[in-house]
């Protein structure tokens, strides 16, 4: 019991709740903002309404959880100083630059740029308006930049020396620290599998108003745009999640061992689809293998050797004294799957559906529809998926939406505990980094408080999502039809209400 | 000047940026319950913050990063010494943030009326909270030879710093208050001029007494000058408001603010958080701070980007230059 409540535990585990859950908003904003700004774009170039109520529709959605992702974000700037004091004091100097480059950078640029999205539509000439979105959009991936390279960096430890007397690391090379490898491929990998989030969602709401025969036309246009960055997006996760995992083959040899749950170095290496191992033994009792993968995963050769945990450990041990290197590999083991399947799944769900709901070129004339109608869902060239599989297929789509988020947390949940005991691999263990002067009580009370405070903002944000995804693109109003020409607004009528308010 | 110095002062800035800012915020949402009569009303005061609160409030998660960046001691013993009151005020900024975005979102009376109260609430307490903390950072808390904070909150809930708290949550009020003058229109306007005298008289008769208390204990030649600035700005933003000089009394009473943070960084240099049990185990620029390759960067990015923000953010408060009245509130909810 008492263990089980170490302020180092409380504190971990606050640190994995918060962050866990600011993540659920973060993938969202990044992509939903660029997604946004992209139908707003299309609207302001073809002046087709349907891309406009489009616009409005996601752009309601992507705000009601960017409020979200912004307000989580203030923790996550706090907490190090808060529970992790050591560590703050230990690699501030380092660790607190790119944290300051992200709120002088882009957290200003976000958070200007949203209000005046978000109020500018009668102050804004339209493309001025356009152009705040699109700012906001790159807030969000320089804002994302700037954190992963900061994490990197206790993924693989660049461009600092230690200062004994200080005790503390200190910088010496913060390009490196911004362009390392493992920042650069971290970055590729959360932005892409930030958009297949996107995309997923974005395909999950569409299938669920076409399946419901509403909204047709605005739907068709983001069940293919949801699609096809579904696609793209996940290829792109899948290639940068290949080139992440042979970075951290090399650097973290310890985490690809235990993502694999191969207790001992073999040559080749098998890629395990399933193990059940005893810890403590430090072996597996079942496990089923495909031959040479992970060889071929770690380092592109399907004979290659992979060192495995034993391995891994003792050489630590060698390293830096005595003790025990493992993370959870239980954790290490399913988190590294459930990433990779949740991720993948819906990847293939929207292969298919880009597939099922191709037009008109690859299609039969009798299979093709018009621009309001709900498009056949086609599996061979000749027919259409009969009225019993066509609601499935478009209840998996819906479903989907939830993958990516699922595969996100774990993504963070595996790479994070990977690492383990280390907090800056191979400098810093977590158990030196809490704050020394606050006590249990106190890191007790603050898990609880924000562990409840989140469940309640989670029903209340579900709740709204769901009522504002139900009632569909708004209907347009003439100050949406005719925009102001001039910064400021017009000054035609001084009473006019304004276009949008609190 | 060392860069240690030059991060010093950037610091002090970003802090009065977000007290200039966010104070008017906080004003305005304390005001919701001191000033305005009803839904539609109140509806006008959240809205003249409306596109600009969320940038306001950067100015203290930057305040915060540079901090950590700049001065990693500093950052480290000031968030996990003052813990409680930093969780309740990051309780309070969470819904606050919330109560903004989600009010208007549903039109049902129950929910407006609940998160109109949240955001009176978590307007009110961190505006309170700020002074206290800021109170004990000038007069100093029990630091250890390791720069761990060994008090306890009660510690930080003294007289001295519970004054600032109140400076903070007057002087915030006021602020708002002027700054309802400048960007409202109709009765509201009248009552916010009317309001800004008796909140501000109070405001200037705590502020003295804290600011006085501050010299006595702490202040050297240099702050007294900031102190007179601050007394001097807060009377001529009273005046000003009598004469309905609106515009003017929001540039004094925002720059009673500037006057009142410096004075309080000017007491501090060289320290940034003084031990009360043993001066050798105070804080200070020297050694709280980063190395100089660190600040070297850092100078570069804040020289770029501040003045660019300041741009920008600027530029907002232009478009959104009209006041609001509640002839500009539509009916229906969004």
């Amino acid at each position: 019991m008492e263990l089980a409540l170490a302020p180092e535990t409380l504190a971990r585990w606050q640190f994995g709740i918060t962050t866990v859950y600011h993540f659920l908003f973060v993938p969202l904003t990044i992509s939903l903002a660029a997604l946004t700004a992209g139908l707003q774009t299309a609207w302001v170039r073809t002046e087709k309404e349907k891309y406009l109520r489009a616009t409005k529709f996601w752009g309601k959605l992507f705000l009601i959880n960017i409020a979200m992702g912004v307000v989580t974000g203030i923790v996550q700037e706090f907490q190090f100083g808060m529970n992790w004091s050591d560590y703050s004091r230990f690699v501030g100097d380092i660790f607190g630059a790119p944290l300051a480059f992200e709120a002088l950078i882009a957290f200003f640029f976000e958070s200007t740029f949203i209000g005046l999205w978000i109020f500018g539509w009668d102050k804004l000439p339209k493309k001025i308006h356009l152009a705040c979105i699109w700012m906001v959009s790159i807030g969000t991936i320089l804002s994302a930049y700037f954190i992963l390279a900061a994490n990197s960096w206790m993924q693989h430890p660049v461009g600092y020396k230690i200062d004994k007397a200080r005790g503390r690391a200190e910088l010496t090379d913060f390009w490196a620290v911004l362009t390392q490898n493992t920042a650069l491929s971290q970055a590729f990998h959360t932005l892409t599998a930030a958009f297949l989030t996107g995309g997923a969602f974005m395909v999950g709401i569409s299938a669920y108003h076409l399946a419901r025969k509403k909204h047709i036309r605005e739907m068709k246009t983001t069940l293919r745009l949801g699609l096809i960055t579904v696609v793209i997006a996940g290829m792109l996760t899948a290639i940068s999640g290949d080139t992440l995992g042979k970075v951290m083959y090399k650097q973290q040899p310890m985490k690809m061992a235990s993502a694999e749950a191969l207790w001992d170095g073999q040559k080749p290496a098998p890629f395990s689809i399933f193990a059940y191992g005893n810890v403590e033994k430090g072996h597996n009792t079942v496990a089923i293998e495909i031959p040479g993968l992970l060889s071929f995963l770690a380092d592109d050769n399907f004979t290659s050797y992979v060192p495995g945990i034993n391995d891994v450990n003792k050489a630590e041990q060698q390293k830096f004294g005595p003790g025990d290197y493992r993370p959870n590999i239980p954790v290490a083991f399913w988190g590294f799957r459930w990433m990779i399947g949740f991720g993948m799944a819906s990847f293939a769900i929207g292969l298919a559906g880009l597939w099922l709901t191709r037009k008109k070129f690859m299609l039969p004339r009798h299979l093709r529809v018009g621009e309001d109608e709900v498009p056949h869902l086609v599996l061979f060239k000749n027919q259409a998926l009969g009225s019993k599989l066509s609601p499935w297929y478009w209840r998996i789509a819906t479903w989907t939406m939830a993958f990516p988020l699922i595969a996100n947390s774990w993504g963070w949940i595996f790479t994070e505990t990977g690492r383990q005991p280390w907090v800056v691999y191979g400098v810093l263990q977590t158990r030196d980094a809490v704050s020394p002067g606050v006590s249990q009580a106190e890191v007790l009370t603050s898990m609880i408080v924000f562990t409840s405070l989140y469940a309640i903002l989670a029903v209340v944000e579900v709740k709204l999502l769901a009522k504002y995804i139900k009632a569909g693109p708004p209907e347009l109003t003439e100050a949406d039809l005719n925009p102001p020409t001039k910064i400021g607004g017009d000054t035609r009528d001084a009473d006019k209400p304004m276009a949008f308010s609190y | 000047m060392h860069l240690h110095d030059v991060w010093f002062v950037l610091i002090a800035v970003l802090w009065t940026g977000y007290f200039f800012l966010e104070g008017f915020d906080f004003g305005i949402g304390i005001l919701t319950k001191l000033l305005a009569r009803d839904r539609p009303e109140r509806r006008v005061l959240i809205n003249t913050i409306g596109p600009v609160w969320d940038g306001n409030e950067v100015w203290l998660l930057t305040a915060g990063g540079a901090t950590f960046a700049a001065f990693p001691d500093w950052y480290a013993t000031l968030f996990s010494g003052f813990y409680l009151p930093l969780l309740v005020i990051l309780v309070c900024l969470i819904v606050r943030g919330v109560a903004f975005e989600y009010r208007a979102k549903r039109p049902e009376e129950n929910w407006q009326r609940n998160w109109e109260h949240a955001i009176f609430w978590t307007s009110l307490i961190p505006a309170f909270l700020w002074g206290v903390a800021f109170g004990n950072i000038v007069r100093g808390v029990k630091i250890d030879q390791h720069f761990e904070y060994v008090g306890s909150v009660w510690d930080l809930l003294n007289p001295y710093a519970l004054l600032g708290g109140l400076v903070t949550l007057t002087l915030f009020t006021f602020h708002g208050a002027v700054f309802t003058a400048l960007k409202t229109v109709g009765h509201i306007r009248v009552r916010a001029r009317k309001l800004a005298l008796r909140v501000g008289l109070v405001a200037a008769v705590v502020a003295l007494a804290f600011l006085l208390w501050t010299q006595a204990h702490s202040g050297n030649g240099r702050s007294l000058v900031a102190l007179i600035a601050a007394v001097a700005a807060l009377v001529a933003a009273l005046a000003a408001n009598q004469a309905g000089r609106e515009g003017w009394s929001f540039a004094l009473s925002g720059l009673t603010i500037v006057a009142a943070v410096a004075m309080l960084f000017l007491s501090l240099f060289p320290n940034v958080m003084p031990s009360t049990l043993n001066a050798d185990w105070s804080l200070t620029v020297t050694n709280a701070s980063s190395t100089p390759y660190t600040l070297k960067i850092m100078t570069w990015c804040a020289a770029i980007a501040t003045p660019l923000v300041m741009l920008y953010q600027g530029w907002t408060y232009w478009v959104f230059r009209k006041r609001i009245g509640t002839q500009h509130i539509a009916d229906i909810a969004h």
